[in-house]
């Protein structure tokens, strides 16, 4: 992955930076309590607390696999080695039981532990910093009303000199700009607080920018796509620019069910995203899918309003006419016949025209979709490789997983007969056999 | 023409090469373990042993096979002379309406061949994919559970190809 070869002068840098910042490098412990937060008598600050830490997703990174809620002990794989997360509930020895507000607050805004060491910026306090006093005290109030759990994390393997906390102290110089940002007087109230949540709580950029060496968000490029976990988190300025262009309701309706109609279901390190905005504020989402329409470069033609629909109805039209009579294909050369072949009997049952999926469950045909028009290959040959996996008795999206099924060249053909059938873009040209292999390598887990 | 090799037998097929590997072991071998459940790879009670792998037969071409041996239910024993798995799946009484048992049985061969003894949590991860509309599963996972206590059932040897020795089918 990318961030294997650090620059030397770059780690320089950090060193030299820890050194000047070591008199940061450790702060003052907060007190602790004498015994366990007294949960909130308030429900309704202990509802609003759950709403907000739906929009954080703090429960996804806290709970392992099988785990109890926020118990933490989820490896988080990061170019720099792995993390665990940390048990969040309320167990006085083993969690944040013995936090005041004040910890809390500190640990949210500054990145810094109860006991004065100090957290590595994989928790996004470089986001959590913009919230609100009552924001985090709604959150505290929530986490602490939790069911406590005795468990402690695995220790965190990180290479060297990563392993050295008071590193830290020098990254927080360069990339921590504490403290909340003041609304924009002329954006509307939705859009502020869009923007609030976005920046903040959601900490969306911190999958959706690209890292630099020292797995900061790259200034400047905030939203322009990111990769998480072996997937890529797509651009978030460029939902103008999908055969379907987003719409608002589209926007909203992904993020809190996981499903957008004209675009495709959330997977990966997505679907959890959605599953927790789903017990979010929905006037929050939609402020949040307000905020993120505005953020859109749209590319060449103008983004007028008439522009937009014209090409929504244009890119409707073909959809549609897609699901009724598809293209002939272009399939010629070997790779995208033998592609061909294999998504008639693997794919279409499914994906092909008038299959039960796209003509009951207004799934979307695969034209729309967002990882088949990407630039890169990357999430269409993930989502083959992993599928989405049984949610539960949430609601389905389910794919399975042909990781066993078919070799790499397999993957790749199919992948690359899928891109010629259903998008209008170039083809993937770097789409083979090794690069299925390199990509199979690159899972979540560490 | 197509050429598979199943339970050890091969065979060469005149059928169009994108044939769901389901319809050639029931159509043109008659084997009939396998079941037609939702032909989505959402139910598994098509699921056969490819390779070392289990996988849903009704999704993957014939083509695709390429070298790799298939194993189907047939393979494990018959009705005279069962299996040990399937000796644990009649000793549980794991089987209601049954259609689904044949699946259930080939994925669950799959993991005692890697994993002789697995834990109970293993075997749900594992069993996951498959899907019992009677509700049979704790009888399911009790057999699964006893054939490996009983250490009855290990690696036949036959399952050496993983999807990499699929290439052959492939451009």
């Amino acid at each position: 992955m990318r961030g294997k070869a650090i620059p030397v002068a770059a780690l320089l840098v950090v060193v030299l930076l820890g050194i000047a910042a070591f008199a940061q490098t450790r702060q003052p412990a907060v007190p602790a309590l004498a015994s366990a937060a007294a949960p909130s008598g308030d429900p309704a600050l202990i509802e609003h607390g759950a709403q907000l830490a739906a929009v954080g997703d703090c429960m996804v990174c806290h709970t392992a696999q099988g785990g109890q809620p926020f118990a933490g002990g989820r490896p988080l794989a990061t170019p720099f080695g792995t993390l665990f997360t940390t048990n969040i509930t309320p167990d006085p020895a083993t969690g944040i039981g013995l936090w005041s507000l004040e910890a809390f607050s500190r640990a949210m805004r500054k990145g810094v532990s109860r006991d004065g060491h100090l957290l590595y910026p994989a928790f996004p306090y470089p986001h959590f910093t913009r919230m609100s006093d009552g924001d985090i005290a709604a959150v505290y109030a929530y986490i602490m009303s939790r069911t406590p759990v005795s468990a402690t994390a695995p220790s965190n393997r990180l290479t060297f000199p990563l392993n050295f906390r008071p590193l830290v102290a020098g990254w927080n110089l360069l990339f921590l700009h504490e403290g909340q940002v003041a609304d924009d007087a002329s954006e509307s109230a939705d859009w502020n607080r869009g923007r609030y949540l976005v920046n903040g709580l959601g900490h969306c950029a911190a999958c959706h920018t690209p890292m630099n060496a020292l797995g900061a968000e790259r200034s400047g490029q905030q939203f322009a796509g990111g990769l998480v976990e072996g997937w890529e988190a797509p651009p978030l300025t460029k939902l103008l620019q999908a055969p379907t262009p987003w719409t608002l309701d589209q926007l909203v309706s992904y993020l809190s069910v996981g499903l957008a109609t004209q675009h495709g279901a959330a997977a990966g390190p997505m679907l959890p995203v959605a599953h927790s905005l789903a017990d979010a504020s929905q006037a929050d989402v939609k402020a949040m899918a307000t905020y993120l329409m505005s953020l859109q470069v749209p590319a060449g033609s103008p983004a007028n309003p008439a522009a937009n629909s014209a090409a929504t109805t244009a890119a409707m039209s073909s959809a549609t006419s897609d699901a009724a009579s598809p293209q002939t294909v272009v399939a010629q050369s070997p790779t995208l016949k033998n592609g061909e072949l294999l998504f008639r009997a693997a794919c279409a049952s499914c994906h092909g025209a008038g299959s039960p999926m796209s003509t009951l469950a207004e799934r979307p045909s695969l034209s729309q979709s967002t990882a088949v028009n990407a630039d890169s290959p990357r999430n269409t040959v993930r989502m083959m490789l992993d599928g989405i996996g049984w949610q539960g008795d949430g609601p389905a999206h389910y794919m399975p997983s042909f990781a066993t099924m078919f070799s790499d060249a397999q993957i790749a053909d199919i992948a690359n007969y899928t891109r010629a059938q259903y998008s209008t873009r170039a083809p993937w040209n770097s789409l083979d056999e090794s690069a299925v292999a390199k990509l199979r390598k690159e899972t979540s887990q560490p | 023409m197509i050429t598979l090799t199943v339970n050890g037998v091969p065979h060469t097929l005149d059928i169009d090469p994108s044939t769901p590997l389901l319809y050639a072991l029931r159509n043109q071998l008659q084997l009939n373990g396998a079941k037609y459940g939702c032909g989505l790879g959402q139910c598994g009670s098509c699921t056969v042993i490819v390779g070392d792998q289990p996988v849903f037969s009704c999704l993957l071409p014939v083509a695709a096979v390429g070298e790799r041996p298939v194993r189907t239910i047939e393979s494990l024993g018959t009705q005279e002379n069962p299996g040990p798995l399937q000796r644990a799946f009649i000793d549980q009484q794991s089987a209601q309406c049954g259609y689904c048992i044949a699946g259930m049985v080939m994925r669950a061969q799959a993991l005692l061949e890697r994993v002789p003894s697995p834990s109970d949590e293993e075997i749900r991860a594992h069993m996951q994919p498959n899907l019992c509309r009677c509700g049979t599963h704790m009888r399911i996972i009790a057999a699964v559970r006893e054939a490996g206590r009983a250490g009855a059932v290990t690696g036949t040897g036959t399952g050496t190809g993983t999807a990499a020795a699929a290439a052959g089918a492939s451009s």
